[in-house]
């Protein structure tokens, strides 16, 4: 049987033409809009409260709609967007460094290896400058000069210092930013907050989406919410390698649920492994810790010359160090994109010159720093990281250089959606890391958390609104065919992975599908490693349904059944991934492919046959999908072989 | 290293609870403690007995999920660590360890080791913002915020919500929690104008969900994982004090 069919191409991402710096203000006015009296009337669900979901409930509920909120936490402040450590970019220009909106979107669109939509990462840039005076007004304490204004440094993949944070915990101060804004709907009584809640199931109802089926994680009851549009806000799918730098909640249900339903997903094989995580201790290790990627503005990264060198790494002289990324990239240095840096630590290791006692890691180095600018000046900078670092490996980076190894991190695939962020399904609206829209095949540092809130606080606001005119839509009830359809499938599944009592546990399979994925489908990909990951899934999954063991009953708090739910969906993602990096006979970016690399190890794009977004649509369970291909065109940065030497 | 838990079991909110012992051999000092309750669930699970519940998710110290008290101390003995990131080189092969969920009247249990920690989020509601609705921010630059007091506001924005202070208190007070966030906004110039409203607000909102009042035990500061200083709560009270002279004020006066 084939692994996939190929359907019509995508036509129409509703992007206006014209010059690309007026498109979104042209969206903008020619969108309908729904007046404040209407607004009243309408009713928006928000499923996750990360920076792209909190930040549009608070908005949208501002702008007068009715909300629905949900997340899986305890409180929307803990979403996963609060762990983002080093920074948010903007095109403020305020070092005089040659910065501009134009340079901001040139380098987003190189930095994703010609994989993204111009029109939509041009307007990130547009928005970005907005975010940085949004948050400012809220009290976000980014850091400052003695002066009084803000402060910035630089990130990976860019050579001017446009990125503004808050020591290293800028994602959490961003995120209570948001959460303060939500909170405040909340409290006014214009947002409804659903905390301790999972999507299981979306519902469309003619063709709309019109509600979801949610559970109470605490009394397990199910039901059936209703309105006139749904937002998801859900996340990425990193924990499908079981080991990421996710939260373990973390998980696909919600855009795999929708994608069931119709909502096409984009580029699930683009999945970013930074360069800068604290290496794997042993079989027990449940998630892995990032060290910030702004760590690579001062700490120099470097393994031995010689393979097997195992001397502790001050008794290695400076002429015995290989200071690799320095000598292959000497124009960017130790701040090369993400996806560059991953392959060369993955390179060096596997040529033996690793470090630490797996022989997976190389040495980040403070001490040129430390010794230029004083530990004090460190301290300030990192003394937070550099804390984290020593509670979990109980080694000093002051003294003894860090040990890193790359880990997955962020995944650039998500639903496929239209300049107006909506998805295939009409009313399903998808926004932040959920959906695929503005990194291409890499990510560069600092653009997660400016997408999340470009989205949730600018873009979604304004377009849903072009939806909503039409509103509202005819009322639904719980006994309308499709919610009771909906919520029967919900408690079906529940039963079924209730009633296996096998003699596996959830993690364990977890783990396994974690490590498949890991080896075939992580820093590098083959046509016969993939293949070979696609058989061992589809044997792995058949064993879940068979042997997976969960204990106790839906009726409360169950959370091994809640896991059970995830890795489910998370079987038939992995198998999808593993199809669409198969598809992908190129190397771009976070993608790449073994038989595809230049002479000198880069990654090799193929312009002419894959310079499109794939939107894979869903048909049957252990069916074909069928690929949709969406063109991407480049009229103001033309592609060219990324170069960062 | 050979560990003995003595964990506390209660299966919903109605259950008395009690505490069980668990045997867990094999424990790797290279373990988070999580990853050791880990080990325990997947053993119990195996053996047909139900997982400890217990909340966590970004481990990595900064979702504020976790809460667990252990050996009578909220997140362990390791000082600014929290639960996630307490690691096993902490303890001593033989070692009994206590694992209880927070206990505070405004915290009830919910099923083992989670509790309910909403009330944290009513007291935000109340108050524990700045108003700024999108898209009416002026440019970034034209309210300068002196470094200091741009230092200090991040240093109260850090708190995580968890919960310790709250565990750690003889009162069962939020005061700390409240008094970071009164303090963080307080500091800076885009805070002032809800200053005085802000407090009362927050603090009733406190009261109300059952937190017991601060009586400067201090407990709370010691256990804080980022190290909220207890100075933080002088600067609330004297919020309040002006902000209840200030009841019936006519603008402007």
């Amino acid at each position: 049987m084939d692994l996939y069919t190929e359907g019509d191409p995508i036509a129409d991402t509703k992007a206006p033409d014209g010059p690309i710096e007026t498109r979104w203000e042209r969206r903008r006015f020619e969108a309908k809009l729904v007046n404040p009296a209407n607004r009243r009337k309408m009713t928006v669900i928000v499923v996750g409260t990360g920076l792209a979901g909190g930040s549009a409930a608070a908005t949208l509920a501002e702008q007068g709609y009715r909300v629905k909120s949900y997340c899986y936490q305890d409180s929307p402040r803990r979403a996963h967007s609060i762990a983002a450590q080093g920074g948010i970019n903007a095109a403020k220009n305020y070092r005089n460094d040659g910065d501009s909106v134009h340079r901001l979107f040139y380098d987003t669109v190189k930095g994703g290896d010609f994989r993204s939509r111009e029109s939509n990462v041009h307007r990130l840039a547009e928005v970005s400058v907005n975010i940085i005076d949004q948050c400012v007004a809220q009290g976000v304490p980014f850091a400052r000069e003695y002066g009084g204004l803000l402060d910035t440094r630089s990130f990976g993949g860019a050579q001017v210092q446009r990125t503004f944070y808050a020591r290293g915990q800028t994602g959490q101060q961003l995120l209570l930013g948001a959460y303060q804004a939500l909170e405040r709907q909340i409290g006014l009584g214009n947002v409804e907050m659903n905390a301790r809640h999972e999507m299981l199931e979306l519902i469309v109802v003619d063709g709309r989406a019109r509600g979801i089926v949610v559970r109470d994680l605490v009394t397990g009851e199910i039901t059936t919410e209703f309105a006139d549009a749904v937002v998801l806000a859900s996340g990425g799918y990193g924990n499908v390698f079981y080991l990421s730098t996710n939260a373990k909640g973390c998980n696909v249900t919600a855009t795999w649920r929708a994608h069931r339903k119709g909502a096409y997903f984009a580029n699930p094989c683009y999945t970013q492994i930074h360069p800068t995580c604290i290496p794997v201790s042993g079989d027990h290790q449940s998630k892995l810790t990032l060290m910030s990627e702004s760590l690579r503005n001062d700490g120099r990264v470097w393994v031995p010359k010689a393979k097997g060198d195992n001397r502790r790494p001050k008794d290695i002289p400076e002429d015995e160090r290989d200071y690799y990324l320095e000598r292959i990239y000497p124009s960017f240095g130790n701040l090369v994109p993400r996806d560059i840096a991953s392959r060369a630590a993955k390179n060096v290791c596997d040529e033996g010159r690793g470090v630490g006692p797996t022989g997976l890691g190389v040495y980040l180095d403070f001490a040129d720093a430390i010794q230029r600018l004083g530990r004090k000046a460190i301290e300030a900078k990192y003394g937070n990281l550099f804390e984290m670092y020593e509670r979990i490996t109980g080694e000093d980076p002051y003294e003894v250089p860090m040990r890193i190894y790359p880990a997955v991190h962020y995944t650039m695939g998500g639903l496929w959606v239209d300049y107006d962020l909506q998805s295939t399904i009409p009313g399903l609206f998808v926004i932040g890391e959920a959906n695929f829209s503005d990194h291409g095949a890499n990510r560069l540092g600092a653009s997660a958390l400016m997408q999340g809130l470009a989205d949730g606080y600018f873009v979604l606001p304004n377009t849903i609104a072009n939806y909503l005119a039409a509103g509202p839509f005819e009322t639904v009830d719980p006994s309308h065919p499709a919610a009771v359809e909906a919520r029967r499938d919900v408690e079906d599944r529940i039963q079924r992975l209730l009633a296996v009592n096998g003699d596996r546990t959830v993690d364990s399979f977890h783990r396994e599908l974690g490590q498949i994925m890991w080896d075939h489908c992580g820093m590098e990909r083959s046509e016969a490693g993939l293949r070979k990951a696609i058989d061992e899934i589809r044997a792995l999954r058949e064993q879940f349904w068979q042997r997976v063991r969960v204990l106790g009953d839906g009726d409360g708090l169950n959370q091994s059944l809640e896991k059970a739910g995830r890795v489910a969906d998370f079987f038939e993602l992995a198998e999808l991934m593993c199809i669409d990096a198969l598809h992908r006979e190129e190397s771009c970016g976070g993608h790449f492919r073994a038989e595809h690399q230049t002479p000198d190890g880069e990654a090799q794009r193929d312009d002419e046959r894959f310079a499109y977004v794939a939107a894979w649509e869903f048909t049957a369970t252990g069916e074909p999908s069928v690929l949709h291909k969406e063109d991407l065109k480049f009229e103001y940065v033309h592609p060219t072989q990324r170069s960062y030497k | 290293m050979n560990l003995t838990l003595r964990i506390w079991r209660q299966s919903g909110p109605e259950d008395k609870g009690r505490m069980v012992t668990y045997q867990v051999d094999d424990v790797s000092p290279d373990m988070s403690f999580l990853e050791m309750l880990d080990v325990l669930n997947e053993r119990l699970i195996l053996a047909g007995e139900e997982p400890v519940a217990f909340d966590h998710d970004c481990r990595e110290g900064i979702c504020g999920m976790c809460g667990l008290m252990i050996n009578g101390n909220a997140h362990g003995p390791q000082r600014g660590t929290t639960a996630c990131q307490l690691h096993m080189r902490q303890f001593k092969d033989g070692d009994t360890i206590d694992i209880e969920p927070w206990r505070a009247r405004a915290f009830p249990v919910i099923k083992d080791l989670v509790v309910n920690r909403s009330a944290f989020d009513k007291i935000i509601a109340a108050g524990g913002y700045i108003t700024a609705p999108t898209g009416s921010a002026p440019e970034a630059h034209s309210v300068p915020v002196a470094k200091a007091n741009a230092d200090a506001a991040f240093e109260s924005a850090a708190c995580i919500g968890c919960g310790a202070c709250v565990a750690a208190c003889p009162n069962g007070s939020g005061m700390l929690f409240t008094a970071a966030k009164v303090t963080q906004l307080s500091l800076l110039p885009q805070g002032q104008p809800e200053r005085y409203t802000r407090v009362i607000g927050m603090v009733d909102a406190h009261d109300e969900a059952g937190f017991g009042g601060c009586t400067n035990a201090g407990e709370c500061t010691v256990v804080c994982p980022k190290g909220i200083p207890l100075n933080t709560i002088g600067r609330l009270n004297r919020d309040y004090l002006k902000a209840t002279a200030k009841r019936g004020d006519t603008p402007g006066s």
